[in-house]
């Protein structure tokens, strides 16, 4: 990827962050390179917005540094710094109109008069609200305050643009829509995005990276095809999509490989680089996607198959997913089909022979 | 009829309220000097005779001073408050405002009895400054509460928005939060400027030798034949009152809805 080759933008420095006893950072050490679209997952509570906050100046750390562009940020306050944010709610100032908010930060470059308007109409054409520049701000829809709030944090030429949970207020059919505009928007510029979510498709859909975060700490941090394939953690691979756990007994590691038996899969090899995480001391577990493994119809056949009983049907239009337990095992797994025109839809209670792939499975230790 | 008990007593309520309101113009405009029924003749001499009474116009001068200071001074004082007590965390927080807030309901005379023995004590001179002392501290609760809630229904995150588009603390105040809890300031030192208008026991006690607005009306009283000039200069007062409290209202919906907040009801 050509983003490996950027220089590095951020600088997290083992930061942690106390309020009080509450210890909601601990220990982040991470880079986020210059021109990268970089994403905090987690559920809410897990730090990402303090760690925005951070970077944004809004939030002192107790210990550790932050690091923009080589500069520790360190006693630089956040009218100082050179980010600019998107805020959940937006913050449009509502007794302003749209371009005296895109134009708001400009205000103490002191401008001449055309090139403040022409600026502003340039990052007004950006976000795509040309001539809404005089309508009042307090007037405007969701999708079109978040593009004003784009505008107005773009027009800084900031260094980072920091976006805390910018689509989570707007409808589905919307946040698809912005999805799409803000990678756009992101090549574009070729600002470094940072983006805090909790919505980890919105994160995969995208981020160039992404950091996913657990009480307080990075517990992976990849590009998302790595992070949706390789998990490091039953806890990630639990919060990206959906994954089946299967326990599993680790028979032998050598060169080869890892021999692995997993419950009602049976004995198979995988490679070193299927095992990504540390031991957890947890337990060994044997996990694969829901669309890694298919149902089998009558005269197809497959290199490894298993057997199970169909427990639950959800259909969803383009999709069936169904629960079946394997033979010798306890709890169901989750098998998605894409539904191809002809083929029937299962019954609850029929046999099913699935196919896997040892090569889907990552263990998990 | 269904509600037909509840009807009856909003209706005996109103009545109750305004009904003693309307006979102030009604004799106002009377050409008699008795305040009884029947009414003798529309006239409206008795304005002209309020206007030409100098005391009157020094009582109403000396009320105007001392509203206006009033007014601003614990509308400047409110806004402090109100904004420490929105947006930081101090100890005993809940202590202290509850004290700021204690001459809501302290009796008037007793704030009053007091403040003149202390300021007797201290040999300070009871001057129409004395009486704005006593009214900046009935007026700064009325002043916190109106501004808290329009301090309340600011988005904490326009202010980091300011701050991170460049602007300096004292900027942002200026730029951001003034114009929006304006509404808000304004109302408040009508609302101040009103209560200190009509106040009359502390100004009673602290005036001194000064005479206000209430204190000339009660004086007044004593005689027969300027009754129907009271009832003039009342209805004069009635109207400015309700002209100020409709735009103080006005204002405040506005605010409400500038800032994109529901409305709670009322002033407080």
């Amino acid at each position: 990827m050509t983003v490996a080759a950027k220089p590095t933008m951020i600088e997290f420095r083992d930061v942690h962050k106390y309020y009080g006893d509450y210890h909601a950072l601990r220990g982040i050490t991470a880079t986020i390179r210059a021109g990268e679209f970089f994403s905090l997952l987690g559920p809410s509570g897990c730090g990402k917005t303090t760690l925005l906050r951070t970077i944004a100046g809004f939030e002192e750390i107790s210990s550790g540094a932050v690091m923009i562009d080589g500069r520790n940020m360190e006693g630089v306050p956040a009218n100082k710094r050179p980010t600019n944010m998107v805020f959940q709610s937006y913050a449009i100032f509502p007794h302003l109109t749209v371009a005296e908010n895109v134009g708001f930060g400009l205000r103490r470059a002191r401008l001449p008069k055309e090139e403040l308007t022409r600026r502003v109409g340039e990052a007004l054409e950006m976000v795509g609200l040309r001539g809404l520049g005089a309508r009042a701000a307090h007037a405007l829809s969701g999708g079109q305050r978040q593009r004003v709030a784009l505008a107005r944090a773009l027009i800084l030429k900031p260094k980072v643009l920091l976006l805390d949970e910018p689509l989570s207020a707007l409808d589905k059919k919307m946040r698809e829509q912005m999805q799409v505009e803000l990678i756009k928007l992101q090549r574009q510029v070729g600002i470094t995005f940072i983006l805090v979510t909790h919505d980890q498709e919105e994160a995969l859909v995208m981020s160039d990276r992404i950091a996913v975060m657990f009480e307080g700490e990075i517990a992976q941090l990849a590009d998302p095809e790595t992070l949706y394939r390789r998990p490091t953690s039953r806890k990630v691979a639990d919060f990206i999509g959906t994954m089946n756990f299967l326990s599993a007994r680790i028979l032998r590691e050598d060169a080869q490989g890892i021999e692995v038996e997993a419950q009602g899969l049976g004995r198979m090899l995988l490679d070193a680089s299927q095992a990504p995480g540390a031991a957890s001391g947890t337990g060994t577990t044997a996990g694969f996607r829901p669309e890694t493994a298919t149902i089998l119809f009558e005269g197809q056949k497959a290199e490894r198959e298993a057997m199970g009983t169909i427990d639950e049907v959800v259909y969803f239009g383009d999709m069936t997913y169904y629960d079946v337990r394997l033979d010798g095992t306890e709890a169901p797994i989750r098998i998605s089909m894409r539904n191809v025109f002809g083929r029937p839809v299962l019954d609850i209670g029929a046999r099913a022979r699935i196919a896997w792939s040892p090569g889907a499975v990552v263990l998990f230790r | 009829m269904k509600g037909g008990g509840f009807r009856i007593y909003v209706l005996a309520y109103l009545v109750f309220l305004y009904a003693p309101i309307l006979l102030l113009p009604l004799f106002a405009f009377n050409d008699g000097t008795v305040i009884a029924f029947p009414l003798s003749g529309f006239t409206t001499k008795w304005f002209a005779a309020a206007a030409e009474q100098p005391s009157l116009w020094l009582a109403v001068k000396n009320s105007l001073i001392i509203a206006a200071a009033s007014a601003a001074i614990s509308t400047a004082l409110g806004i402090f408050a109100a904004r420490a007590s929105t947006r930081y965390e101090f100890p005993l927080k809940g202590g202290v405002m509850g004290l700021i807030m204690l001459p809501l309901v302290l009796p008037e005379i007793i704030v009053a009895v007091s403040l003149l023995v202390v300021l007797l004590g201290l040999g300070v001179n009871l001057s129409i400054l004395t009486v704005i002392l006593g009214h900046v501290l009935i007026c700064t609760p009325f002043a916190i509460a109106i501004l808290t809630s329009a301090f309340q229904s600011l988005d904490r995150s326009l202010e980091e928005a300011a701050y991170d588009l460049g602007e300096t603390g004292l900027s942002t105040f200026r730029l951001i939060i003034l114009p929006l809890v304006m509404p808000g300031i304004i109302s408040s030192l009508l609302i101040s400027f009103t209560i200190s208008l009509d106040e009359f026991i502390i100004a009673f006690f602290l005036a001194g030798t000064q005479t206000t607005l209430p204190i000339y009306i009660f004086s007044q009283f004593r005689f027969p034949q300027s009754v129907p000039i009271i009832m003039a200069l009342g209805t004069v007062l009635v109207a400015c009152s309700i002209v100020l409290l409709t735009i103080a209202e006005y204002l405040r919906r506005r605010g409400l809805a500038r800032s994109g907040a529901k409305d709670t009801g009322g002033f407080l």
